[in-house]
């Protein structure tokens, strides 16, 4: 007998901090796998957000910095052109990059870093405990939108693969959903494709995950994983945007 | 002989791996590990297929298989 | 070596920085500083540097962070307006104890306030400038060669005590020329030596194990406890620094001194043109030029005052800012009066020598 699938080496032995049934976790065990297949961890370096996954850096197992809010990708710009034979991704959530930190994804992506963009889209912000986050949908509740995303009053949410497949320089850009097994396994199909082309100095690649908050959104994680499916998918559609690589 | 197994230290009782399992073979221990969480346990090793569903969902690494 | 130039202070700061070994260039352009970006991005590509014109300040000083995480000596400038924008992320740098040299060119505030010379930067400078409990070793030049000579010494204080820099000039000094004299360009293998002192815990090729590491660069921490031994190990650190890199200059200073003025960068050039014009007409009256604007010169300020002096005048070209440090200096042993100069405007000589008399 022998182990066909356990905790990948690039993942640290902590027990993560996220909620019972976030995907935060699903997400990280994708790239940790990855890092193994590639062989790639011991050049690796990675950017934790502010958010749930601000501890990232103590779960991925190679060099990491923690970046504030929204400045990963400048973070990780810094980190590249600083080791360039090294590989650098960050990881980051709704309001890391979307919202604060908006400025630092379109340049990075515009300059095209060589760098990944791990991008964890629940509509919400976690950490802080349940506020409107730039992808809450309309009508959506959330503390700081009580009455329900009034789109009138603050807008509409941002589709960031599709505001970065304006710019002419990324090379890779793809959404994905972790919400059931086989989302699961396209979404590590797409990780791999980002972190293989960063490793061969392609370019600047993206990957969003659609992904739940049980906690804040009130559900228990298998209901979540539904109304993530019902509610995110139509608006935030799972698709490949570019991929110069296969033109 | 595929088999799953579950760290208890790891698994928060979330319940994924129970819902994605074809062949319905885990559930919620009746024992809990240090935080608490009733963790998931295989229960019938025998019909496990190492379909990977278990490990592909478990949002803790708490799974290993071996076949 | 043994060749003075006529440059810029702009350019020149830029210059000796290259010289000093850095190798990585991020920032924005905001007046008065332009030439010194634009020298930057012309020569650290000759140099085999990297330049990036970022998006923002704040953007530039977070590159900077990321650099600095991975060893590698790095740089960034900006103006008043600007290096407000930069304070979360120096606070980071502080937190995370990175090396970083930070050139602040600055200019008229508050606000967006003019492109003229102003010292209204001080308070930030000398105190933090963002949250939390710490530091930035500031240093104040007030010639174009002394400007040029603190890069490297910027980037060996970065280095050795793990904490930004920041080199604190202003619109004047940075677009005023000046012969100056530059050191000789550290070699490769020199720069990497002074890499290799921070291999220890900065990000970097790794290896399986039992060689294998896990750096992490970061501020935070979660755990009250933990986080409070932090930052009393921050503390002691900046004790060392107080204790040892105080950088002052004693212009005049004597016994027969009839009066004391304390000023630092382009006001200090005035003061002593005046202290000279004094000097011709039978007046005695001396200087401490704080060259390290912190770590204060507190003890040699107060060493400053003479037994005739009767009282001591600080000149800055702001509302009052370093006069309340020389009035800690003092300690009340004689009354500490101020002269300043706001809006981008600079006082002349004349204006100062009027003040001093004003006194004798």
């Amino acid at each position: 007998m022998q182990v066909v699938a356990t905790r990948p080496k690039s993942l640290t032995d902590l027990q993560f901090t996220y909620c019972p049934g976030c995907l935060h976790g699903v997400a990280h065990r994708l790239i940790a796998e990855v890092m193994d297949e590639l062989d790639i961890r011991n050049e690796t370096m990675g950017v934790a957000p502010v958010g749930c996954s601000v501890f990232a850096y103590k779960f991925f197992d190679c060099d990491m910095q923690e970046a504030a809010h929204g400045r990963a990708p400048a973070v990780a710009t810094g980190m590249k052109r600083a080791r360039p034979d090294m590989h650098v991704f960050t990881y980051q959530g709704d309001g890391d990059l979307a919202a604060i930190g908006t400025a630092e994804i379109i340049h990075a992506a515009n300059r095209g870093e060589h760098i990944t963009v791990f991008f964890v889209n629940n509509a919400i912000y976690g950490m802080t405990g349940g506020q409107m986050a730039p992808t809450s949908l309309p009508g959506m509740k959330t503390t700081t939108s009580p009455y329900g995303r009034d789109v009138d009053d603050i807008g509409y949410p941002i589709r960031v693969c599709e505001l970065l497949d304006s710019l002419v320089a990324p090379f890779y850009i793809e959404r994905v959903s972790l919400l059931s097994p086989a989302e699961i396994i396209k979404a590590k199909r797409a990780v791999k494709k980002a972190l293989l082309y960063n490793k061969e100095e392609r370019g600047f690649t993206f990957v969003e995950f659609v992904s739940t908050c049980p906690t804040n959104w009130g559900m228990d994680p298998m209901k979540a994983r539904d109304w993530a499916r019902e509610n995110m998918l139509p608006f935030f559609k799972a698709q490949k945007f570019r991929d110069k690589g296969e033109e | 002989m595929p088999r799953m197994t579950v760290d208890p230290k790891y698994c928060k009782g979330c319940g994924l791996c129970i819902a994605a399992c074809p062949k319905k073979i885990i559930r919620f221990s009746e024992n809990i590990n240090s935080k608490g969480y009733h963790y998931a346990e295989c229960f019938d090793q025998d019909a496990c297929i190492a379909c990977m569903m278990c490990y592909n969902t478990c949002p803790d690494v708490a799974i290993t298989i071996e076949k | 070596m043994g060749k003075k130039v006529l440059m810029k202070g702009n350019e020149a700061i830029a210059e000796a920085a290259i010289r000093a070994g850095c190798r990585l260039y991020f920032a924005y352009p905001i007046t008065p500083q332009s030439e010194l970006i634009e020298y930057m991005a012309k020569m650290m590509p000759k140099a085999d540097g990297v330049f990036v014109q970022a998006e923002s300040e704040v953007a530039a000083i977070n590159m900077v962070y990321g650099a600095a995480g991975c060893g590698r000596r790095v740089m960034t400038s900006s103006s008043s307006p600007g290096i407000s924008l930069k304070q979360e992320g120096i606070s980071y740098i502080a937190g995370a104890q990175l090396p970083a040299v930070i050139v602040n060119v600055a200019r008229g505030g508050p606000g967006l306030g003019d492109i003229q010379p102003a010292q209204g930067d001080y308070f930030q400078a000398t105190r933090g400038g963002g949250h939390g409990d710490y530091y930035v070793i500031c240093l104040a030049p007030n010639s174009v060669q002394e400007f040029a000579d603190m890069a490297s010494l910027a980037f060996d204080l970065a280095d050795k005590y793990r904490n930004p820099v920041m080199i604190l000039a202003d619109g004047l000094l940075g677009q005023m020329m000046e012969p100056v004299e530059f050191k000789d360009a550290l070699t490769p293998e020199e720069i990497l030596e002074k890499e290799k002192q921070h291999w220890d815990w900065c990000c970097r090729p790794n290896e399986d194990e039992p060689n294998h590491h896990h750096h992490e660069i970061n501020s935070l921490e979660i755990d009250p406890k933990e986080l409070e031994k932090h930052v009393l190990r921050l503390g002691e650190k900046y004790d060392l620094i107080r204790e040892n890199e105080c950088r002052w200059e004693n212009y005049n200073v004597n016994d027969d001194n009839e009066l004391l003025c304390c000023a630092y960068g382009t006001a200090s050039r005035i003061v002593k043109s005046a202290i000279d014009q004094l000097k011709e007409e039978g007046k005695n009256v001396g200087m401490v030029r704080p060259i390290s604007v912190w770590p204060f010169p507190y003890q040699q300020v107060a060493a400053g005052v003479g037994p005739k002096v009767k009282r001591v005048v600080t000149f800055e070209l702001n509302l009052g800012q370093m006069v309340e440090d020389v009035k800690l200096a003092i300690n009340g042993k004689v009354p500490v009066e101020f002269m300043g100069k706001v809006g981008g405007l600079v006082f002349t000589p004349e204006d100062v020598k009027a003040e001093i008399e004003k006194y004798l």
